[in-house]
């Protein structure tokens, strides 16, 4: 609304963006994480390009795009789980809380910043030894049983396995156990927590359930979330970024992305033209 | 054309009776060796046959009560040296090594595999036997143990490739470090096709002979410790059934029974606990 909220986040504008100013900001909220000069590379092949972005606290950011366009490396690049596949390298610097995330201690920043994958993937263990797991490899304080029925409750599952916690994670639906891996991820308390694709194997009703908890995870924890799907992205994000090709089109408050796009290639995307 | 197309007809028969007795002889062979087996040492198996030292030349009567011991000794240290190293030397091809290193010592693993077992005795032989002066327990499990480390590396390493990516980085991605994900989540995962390769590895060398005639050497009495001479079934057998005794060569029957069946068991439990259930989900 104001000029003052607008500077709480760092709007990359690319070229073709510049002159149009964005002033349908939310409300204001501090920076979490901030991508500066992010080039990477599979081997000698580039498949990001110079993305300058943010992500905000206690918010929403959604990375949007076509099939390939990097989104999904990027938000592996926060949690440095690009680190997994051979060949790949990182240029650029990647803060978060103001400290570059590569001169971390990997497992650390992990626990800080944690992931649910495209695909639900519990381990081959019961529903709450998955959700125990984070919290025993990194020596929790607190009693574990606590820590699992808290995750749990955070990632509306509490209810629908409270009476079967020692049943096999495999036995729960594809939506119960996507919502498994996110109480398996909150369990760590993470400041950041990172979706890719979460719902793209899901059925509508699932898909519902998890953008809900997407918004009320908000109040606790910072999301980034890489979506297929356009509707998805304006229902729950309050940030958009658009990639195409590796490179950062545009990003933007979700509300001024998705009415007033300020690149001509975003409106031909989310317009359904391609992609 | 139509001479062309009967002798199509014939030609199809006769490739289809060829190969369906093929298969017919791979089957029958394994049950005519059960059956004679069966046949010829069942009669002689009896409650001395597991109690009682074999007796001297010319009496009658007897058991391998010393070879059953013995075998179990010799596959004890066998597995005692072969299994962890197949197994730790998996994760190091699964897990960390680059593909060229992967693909040279899982070639070289083949080739071991592929080693002649008496070669593999005079190995022994020359690596233990000769430096100690004396033929022994450890010398003979060493011997299996060398054959065990190709079976179980390269399956341990399919079952542990087995396990997908994807709980590699959910662990990952929890602040779990590289050793900590193999140790909580992928060998637990694996671990009934890892048990598996460890139980066919041992079922393996049980029936071995040759890497044992100048290692453990043989040994009509009880071999007490692991650093004497040590008898063995599988040469028992060996001995028995040359033998110009009838009462020997009935007692290798017998022998042969008793290995043949504990090899059946091993691979029977071995199915049983990979069919128990896939541990991972297919996606």
């Amino acid at each position: 609304m104001s000029a003052p909220a607008r500077s709480a986040v760092t709007v990359n504008l690319t070229p073709t963006t510049i002159g149009t100013p964005n002033r349908e900001t939310a409300a204001p909220a501090p920076v979490r994480m901030s991508i500066a000069k992010v080039n990477f590379y599979y081997g000698t092949k580039q498949t990001l390009f110079d993305i300058n972005m943010t992500v905000a606290a206690n918010r929403v950011t959604a990375l949007i795009g076509p099939s390939g366009c990097g989104k999904s490396t990027l938000l592996r690049t926060f949690n440095r789980m690009h680190e997994t596949v051979r060949n790949a390298r990182l240029e650029g610097e990647i803060l978060l809380d103001g400290q570059n995330i590569i001169s971390q201690d990997v497992t650390l920043l992990r626990r800080r910043v944690g992931m649910v994958f495209q695909r639900p993937n519990p381990f081959p263990k019961s529903i709450f030894d998955n959700v125990a797991y984070g919290p025993k490899i990194n020596g929790a304080k607190e009693p574990i049983a606590d820590i699992v029925e808290r995750s749990l409750r955070r990632a509306a599952l509490w209810d629908e396995v409270k009476d079967h916690l020692h049943k096999s994670a495999y036995e729960l639906s594809g939506g119960q156990q996507q919502r498994l891996c996110i109480a398996r991820g909150l369990a760590v308390e993470p400041e950041v927590l990172l979706l890719d694709e979460p719902c793209s194997a899901l059925d509508p009703i699932s898909t519902a359930k998890i953008e809900e908890l997407l918004v009320q995870l908000k109040d606790s924890c910072t999301i980034a979330i890489v979506t297929h799907n356009m509707q998805q992205a304006a229902r729950v994000s309050d940030f958009t970024a658009f990639l195409l090709v590796g490179q950062l089109v545009e990003f933007n408050p979700t509300p001024h992305l998705f009415t007033t796009p300020a690149d001509p290639r975003t409106e031909a995307y989310i317009t359904g033209r391609f992609g | 054309m139509n001479a062309r197309l009967r002798w199509r007809k014939l030609v199809s028969a006769f490739m289809l009776t060829m190969t369906g007795v093929c298969a017919a002889v791979a089957v029958s062979v394994l049950f005519f060796i059960l059956g004679y087996l069966v046949f010829h040492g069942g009669r002689s198996i009896n409650w001395d046959f597991f109690t009682k030292l074999p007796t001297p030349v010319g009496e009658t009567g007897g058991g391998m009560a010393n070879a059953i011991v013995g075998s179990a000794k010799l596959l004890f240290l066998a597995s005692l040296f072969g299994v962890p190293i197949g197994f730790f030397g998996a994760i190091y091809l699964a897990e960390f090594s680059g593909t060229k290193t992967a693909f040279v010592v899982r070639y070289a693993a083949d080739l071991l595999n592929g080693v002649p077992s008496i070669v593999i005795g005079i190995f022994a032989y020359a690596l233990v036997v000769l430096p100690f002066k004396h033929f022994s327990a450890y010398a003979g499990g060493f011997a299996l143990g060398v054959m065990m480390i190709p079976i179980t590396l390269r399956s341990t390493e399919e079952f542990l490739l087995g396990v997908p990516n994807n709980l590699r980085e959910a662990a990952m991605a929890l602040g779990a470090s590289k050793w900590k994900t193999i140790a909580t989540v992928i060998v637990p995962a694996a671990y009934r096709g890892i048990l598996t390769s460890v139980l066919l590895a041992f079922a393996r060398v049980a029936g071995e002979t040759a890497p044992l005639l100048f290692t453990a050497f043989g040994n009509r009495y009880w071999s007490p410790g692991f650093n004497q001479p040590i008898e063995s079934l599988p040469h028992m057998v060996y001995i028995y059934a040359i033998s110009p005794y009838e009462d020997w060569q009935r007692q290798a029957w017998a022998a042969g029974l008793v290995l043949l069946g504990l090899i059946l068991m091993v691979n029977i439990v071995a199915r049983f606990i990979l069919a128990r259930g896939v541990a991972v989900q297919r996606s």
